[in-house]
């Protein structure tokens, strides 16, 4: 039989790290509130027993009915885990500690997991581990999971768990009065009686719908329903209106955590966040603040394209160079000239051009990225941002799920679920493929470096890149305002926002990782997405005469001239739409197969084959921005769609980038015609 | 004693909730975080923008919008 394991706490408190430790799963870690937004599991085999693992969302309580709570609260009430792992924030225990109380009205099976003890000691701040276990009578365990440290005893106290608390929170007279006098009444199996009660005094519809569900029968019984009646009359006979029962309950649960916190959490150093918040004026403040964040922006786009080079270069020589061999092998074992045609030209190709043009740049960004994101800048951007996403009736969180898009959109696109309102939510999904994702990073580095940088300055093209990225930035909100004031109309609803303590990356395990997990992905998805197009392509280019790809082209190619581009271009885009890492490298096979150049040499001759096909500054602007504002790609179609659950919603996510893509293509076609 | 509203807390200064008026799913949120009448909290952080404030609560920094902590009377202290 396995165990079942659950894996609860605050979010950003490690649990995806105590996760990844315990099942050795490597589920993405970042230091930002809602990383983990939907249950992970994993498995663990201790002692010849094995354990599933659940890795719930992080959530402050269960009483404030979001999303994530929502999945937290039903696997603890309803899946009747043998385990419950609180994960508890050693810096700040307090507030962790409310969840712990709640969690334990629901069920007494909880072990508590003191973790990070390593960033509360730096602080000096001190946790009395032993006392805490007393005061609850429940097993702890202090760990720092980053570093491993206390895991081993972890796993041990979960294999032998059996010490259920017996721990309950006291009420004021009168809350504990009417709990016990429901109590007899209420007949809910598995689930602690003592909750129940206290669920219906409260009049807590939602979960008492829940818990009607899962015990598949009517828990409000007439008999039931008048003993509430009494309840309530009697409250209210001392001034407690119905709904004031849930304040009295959760101050409560706040003050209990004080006072348990103050028990046993010492504070050495009041002043232990000064270096935080020293830090934080500076990359918050009025005139900083914003220059800051788009100096960092250039810094990381800086180091790409400089590091970027170097491989490229020594990638593209080693991988023509094997073209070459390659093509003496086929022939020399007799192989008809037209497969061989195909698999170098077709397939060979476009598969060294995706590996050694697109897979630098992608292999540098995204570490870096990604050390950004474990260093808890991310939250500050939304901090900063939020003013402005607040005038466009959308919330600071949207920043945050934009920031994602820049290494993924799919991802992007999934972490709008930290979004409470699901018109804000709706806001973030549709625009969130404005902001160029890791796959079209290149593309615009590329482009750049070849029509709009003299020379190869690294900084300028780095420069160009960010403007390029506040254009995006921009339109993210002007496209978000548009759409709050027709087709998604509300109010910017409420939201606190938690900007977490810094902390320090893994650099090297960061860099080892994001390498080789990064370009493994992009490799395969070079193997599986741009070896066929480039087959599709060169089938394009050979069947017929004219070829089946130039009738596309010319039927493509007046309908894209009023967008500044050429029917290649665009058929590209369409036949990019699985990956967007493929765009670039099919222009090339497309212009090659329409005979302008037949061999190339060298990265620099590439400008030359865009410029013999009538390239000038106007097609770059638009292939650069059409390359920003067009059809999410299939990954991203797919995740909309699951997130969504809705086809218009995703037909929406589509059309709108699309249009406003021609739209801007459109003008820039015609305002450069007039300059030039 | 200065009874104001929490976006008014000057940045640096104390204060004692007094009491909260926010309604719905906000007030939830507040409650999540710890924040409740008698909690002792710290305006820490502007945005660029003035708003939202950043306040620490019960050791951790979190931020609120000005048009939501207009709802939140507060009492300065040391």
């Amino acid at each position: 039989m396995n165990k079942k394991i659950a894996l609860a706490g605050n979010p950003n408190v490690g649990k995806s790290t105590v996760f990844n430790a315990l099942t050795g799963l490597k589920q993405h870690t970042g230091n930002w509130a809602g990383k983990t937004v939907e249950n992970a599991m994993g498995k663990l085999t201790y002692q010849n027993q094995d354990y599933q693992i659940y890795d719930l969302p992080g959530t402050y309580s269960l009483i404030s009915h979001s999303l994530e709570e929502e999945i937290a609260k039903n696997f603890i009430c309803f899946e009747q885990p043998d385990v419950i792992v609180v994960v508890c924030d050693a810096v700040c225990l307090e507030r962790n500690l409310n969840l712990v109380l709640q969690i334990l009205e629901i069920s007494k099976k909880v072990i508590i997991c003191v973790n990070l003890l390593d960033e509360a000691k730096k602080k000096n701040i001190y946790v009395d581990l032993k006392k805490l276990s007393q005061i609850l009578n429940v097993e702890v365990v202090g760990t720092s999971a980053r570093s491993k440290q206390g895991l081993d005893e972890l796993v041990k106290k979960i294999a032998f768990f059996k010490n259920k608390s017996t721990y309950e929170i006291k009420y004021p007279p009168l809350i504990e009065e009417s709990i016990s006098k429901l109590i007899p009444f209420i007949e809910c199996e598995n689930l602690n009686p003592r909750w129940v009660a206290l669920k219906i005094i409260e009049n807590d519809e939602k979960t008492i719908n829940l818990i009607e569900k899962y015990l598949n029968k009517n828990l409000i019984t007439p008999n039931i329903e008048s003993k509430v009646n009494d309840i309530k009359n009697n409250l209210l006979e001392n001034d407690i209106l119905t709904n004031e029962i849930n304040d009295i309950v959760v101050t409560n649960i706040v003050n209990e955590a004080n006072k348990i916190a103050n028990k046993v959490v010492t504070f050495k150093d009041q002043n232990y966040n000064s270096k935080d918040h020293k830090i934080d004026k500076i990359l918050t403040s009025k005139w900083l603040g914003i220059p800051i964040m788009l100096m960092l922006l250039m810094v990381i786009f800086w180091l790409t394209i400089k590091g970027a080079n170097k491989p490229s270069e020594i990638l593209f020589n080693f991988l023509f160079y094997i073209s070459d061999k390659l093509e003496i092998f086929l022939n020399f074992i007799h192989l008809p000239y037209i497969f061989i045609d195909v698999i170098i030209n077709g397939v060979y190709k476009v598969l060294a051009w995706v590996v050694s043009v697109m897979l630098p740049p992608m292999a540098i960004f995204f570490p870096l990225f990604t050390i950004l994101e474990d260093l808890g800048y991310l939250p500050r951007i939304a901090f900063n941002l939020d003013k402005y996403f607040h005038k466009c009736l959308s919330c600071g969180k949207q920043a945050l799920t934009m920031c994602m898009g820049f290494g993924c959109n799919a991802v992007g696109v999934t972490g709008a679920r930290i979004i409470d309102s699901k018109r804000e939510r709706l806001l973030a999904i549709i625009t969130n493929s404005l902001v160029p994702c890791n796959g079209r990073f290149p593309t615009l580095i590329a482009i750049i470096s070849m029509f709009l940088v003299v020379g190869s300055s690294s900084l300028l093209s780095s420069l160009i890149l960010t403007l390029v990225i506040l254009f995006s930035i921009l339109m993210t909100l002007l496209v978000t305002k548009i759409l709050s004031h027709t087709i998604l109309k509300g109010q910017p609803s409420s939201f606190t926002l938690e900007l977490p303590p810094y902390r320090r990356p893994q650099i090297i395990k960061v860099i080892i990782r994001s390498i080789f997990e990064r370009s493994i992905f992009v490799l395969g998805r070079a193997v599986m997405i741009a070896m066929p197009a480039g087959l599709i392509i060169w089938l394009l280019a050979n069947i017929g005469t004219p070829s089946i790809l130039s009738i596309c082209t010319n039927f493509l190619d007046p309908f894209a001239h009023i967008f500044g581009m050429d029917g290649v271009i665009l058929m590209a885009f369409i036949l990019g739409f699985p990956a967007n890492e493929i765009v670039i490298p099919l222009m090339i096979m497309g212009y090659m197969s329409l005979g302008s150049i037949t061999d190339i040499t060298d990265l620099t001759v590439l400008k030359n084959l865009f410029l013999a096909n009538n390239w000038t500054i106007i097609t770059a602007l638009c292939v650069m921005t059409f390359s920003l504002i067009h059809w999410p790609c299939s990954t991203t179609c797919l995740t909309i769609k699951k997130e969504t659950k809705s086809l218009k919603w995703t037909m929406v996510s589509i059309l709108i980038p699309t249009i406003i893509g021609f739209i801007c293509c459109f003008l820039i076609n015609m305002i450069g015609h007039i300059f030039m | 004693m200065n009874t104001l509203t929490l976006d008014k807390l000057k940045i640096g200064s104390n204060g004692i909730i007094k009491k909260i008026n926010n309604l719905g799913s906000i007030r939830r949120r507040l409650f999540d975080i710890g924040l409740i009448e008698g909690t002792k909290v710290k305006s820490v952080l502007t945005s660029p923008g003035k708003d939202p404030i950043a306040y620490f609560i019960r050791g951790c920094l979190i931020a609120i919008r000005n048009e939501d902590a207009k709802k939140i009377e507060v009492e300065e202290c040391e």
